[in-house]
């Protein structure tokens, strides 16, 4: 970075450079232009011109007319959203679900990452880590497969465990009852995707000064004073990136295909979420308007959240993502 | 003699005994439900329906796997998954890179508005009733091709995060570099097919197996956009036709009704699906630990901001 900018400083100004014009600049860098026109007419057409779609929230669309050839409604749809008492629960249910994950996720990887750190043994260690990934690699419809196996009435290993235990008398149908269901996309989040986020947070605790710790020492400290007092200080700037990064997040209700899977009519008041909810009235039932209105919903809350999150983080002079 | 040299002390004994023990937890939970179903895929599917599977076969047999590669439908969607793995991640990789370059040099002129274009792709999307009517317009709709540019979770073309990803390890590397293979007369296109490609190896590595864990693990696509026509049927939407189907238990009108029958040759729907499961899930166990080092490295440039 500084290597080019700093013999431009102290040498005389290149007259060429400075007095080129913009297009003679967009000539010469042709080359990088046509490098990233690619990727950029990619994204343009399937990110970004799909919003032209977003018109149909305002509309009553009927299939089979073009999008400029509707009856235009205002708001309604937007007003029919929050009517209705669905659409409220399933705002809860996402939420709900979302800080759950947010929160066990964040506990649980940082306190996983914390214990691994005090394995001083290398080669362990990093049979655990890698042993820890192996979950993040399989794909949803396999993990949900084997979560509702575990959790099974039939010889699901949950339950064999529990009634060995003798905590419980019978088998419990996890996957039948409202009450379990958050809790059960808080903890199979936690299971696929714990070891995968300790990778982040063992970074940065191996870039803390270790100098920091002789010091702790030197005043007395033990193990969970110098975690305490030293290490999660010392992650805090990571901490708050994530977590800046996830508050955008918050809406996507924990991710869409545990629920889409694991959800059944018995837990439908507890497991419908908002992605649910847009593909429900989209795809399935025909109402596209009242659907894109939901996603609209959606991204706006996201991208709010995020810039919220944002602001706060740098008013209290914490790192930030933008 | 060590007893000797370092005084016997209970508190790091004690925190070490509880680490162990607690890992060896986390192990166990990590791994018990996928060797489980392992055991399951080799067992005898008719005596597996007695219970006490744990993670040994009781009666060891290869019939479920013969059953789901005998059925025409589980391997010809094998090979789709293959083809879209492999082409949707060249291509993406490939494409990543070079836009990566392009920001990563400073003089670019639309390198600002361009990193600003995508990076804003992490954050929102036009929702999924907007992007269906796109593919429908572009007539993508039961073709191959969705399945390389439908940008859903994790799939895709491009992710911005891979890209960022790119560009901070490109930057990291010397500059002078690329300075002295220009003032030789190379051209931009010039320096990154031979000087930066070759040097990013590491990085194009993990992002070669995030893209191909997004592609090998997708099964929206093909349930929205791709679901009437059986020859582009993949893995993992097999797998999750068929776990729908055992657990909602309306017949599946192919493979569990057919293996629900078939005590003959003792296969149940729960041993099948076991078998897909593994077939569905090891091609990627057995590449990402090799990996490990560079995608570890990889998560932590691209936690860099701009």
């Amino acid at each position: 970075m500084t290597r080019q900018t700093v013999p431009k400083m102290n040498i005389a100004p290149q007259p060429a450079r400075r007095t080129e014009s913009f297009w003679s600049r967009v000539i010469r860098q042709r080359q990088l232009i046509f490098m990233s026109f690619p990727m950029l007419l990619y994204v343009l057409v399937f990110a970004y011109a799909p919003i032209w779609g977003w018109l149909m929230a305002f509309q009553s669309y009927k299939p089979g007319f073009s999008i400029t050839n509707q009856t235009w409604v205002g708001l309604d749809q937007f007003r029919f959203l929050f009517l209705d008492e669905g659409f409220t629960r399933v705002l809860r249910n996402t939420i709900a679900m979302s800080l759950i994950s947010l929160i066990l996720g964040f506990v649980t990887a940082i306190g996983l990452a914390l214990l691994m750190n005090e394995i001083k043994k290398t080669g362990i260690k990093r049979l655990i880590q890698t042993i820890s990934y192996l979950p993040h690699f399989l794909s949803w419809v396999i993990v949900t497969g084997l979560v509702s196996m575990a959790l099974s009435t039939e010889g699901g290993i949950i339950n064999d465990v529990l009634m060995k235990l003798h905590i419980i008398k019978e088998p419990i149908l996890w996957l039948g009852e409202g009450k379990y269901f958050w809790g059960i996309v808080g903890m199979t989040n936690v299971w696929k995707e714990v070891g995968w986020n300790t990778i982040i947070y063992l970074a940065a605790i191996a870039s803390v000064d270790p100098s920091l710790y002789e010091a702790a020492e030197v005043d007395g400290a033990g193990r969970f004073r110098k975690i305490w007092n030293v290490t999660l200080p010392g992650i805090r700037p990571v901490i708050v990136i994530l977590l800046i990064m996830n508050v955008g997040w918050i809406l996507n209700g924990g991710g869409f295909d545990i629920q889409y899977f694991l959800g059944n009519g018995q837990v439908l008041d507890w497991s419908e979420t908002i992605d649910i909810f847009v593909l429900k009235y989209g795809l399935r039932i025909g109402n596209y308007s009242l659907g894109v209105a939901a996603g609209i919903f959606k991204t706006v809350v996201s991208i709010v959240l995020l810039y919220c999150a944002n602001t706060i983080a740098k008013r209290l002079g914490e790192e930030r993502l933008i | 003699m060590q007893t000797v040299r370092y005084k016997f002390k209970t508190e790091p004994f004690l925190f070490h005994t509880f680490n162990y023990l607690f890992m060896l937890f986390v192990v166990v939970v990590t791994l018990y439900p996928f060797l489980n179903t392992l055991a399951i895929s080799f067992n005898s599917g008719i005596d597996t329906t007695r219970g006490g599977i744990y993670v040994w076969p009781r009666e060891w047999t290869l019939k479920n796997y013969v059953a789901v590669f005998q059925s025409g439908k589980v391997f010809d969607a094998f090979w789709v998954s293959v083809a879209r793995t492999v082409i949707g991640t060249v291509v993406s990789v490939f494409l990543t890179a070079m836009l990566a370059y392009t920001i990563s040099r400073k003089e670019f002129i639309f390198r600002k508005p361009v990193t600003l274009i995508f990076v804003l792709t992490m954050y929102f999307s036009a929702g999924l009733i907007p992007s269906y009517f796109l593919i429908k317009d572009l007539n993508l709709l039961n073709t191959f091709l969705v399945y390389i540019l439908f940008p859903g979770a994790g799939a895709g073309l491009i992710s911005a995060f891979n890209m960022l990803v790119v560009r901070t390890y490109i930057r990291s590397l010397p500059e002078s570099l690329v300075e002295s293979a220009k003032i030789d007369g190379a051209s931009d296109f010039k320096v990154f097919i031979s000087i930066i490609l070759p040097l990013c190896t590491p990085v194009l590595a993990t992002i070669a197996l995030f893209t191909a864990v997004g592609q090998w693990n997708s099964w929206f696509d093909t349930f929205i956009f791709a679901s009437s026509r059986q020859e582009l049927s993949t893995l993992q939407y097999e797998l999750m036709k068929l776990l729908s189907s055992t657990v909602n238990s309306n017949a599946n009108p192919s493979l569990s009704s057919t293996a629900a029958k078939d005590t003959a040759t003792m296969i149940t729907p729960l041993s099948i699906r076991a078998a897909i499961t593994i077939v569905a899930s090891v091609p990627i166990l057995f590449v990402y630990p090799f990996l490990q080092r560079h995608f570890v490295s990889g998560l932590q440039l691209g936690g860099v901001k701009e």
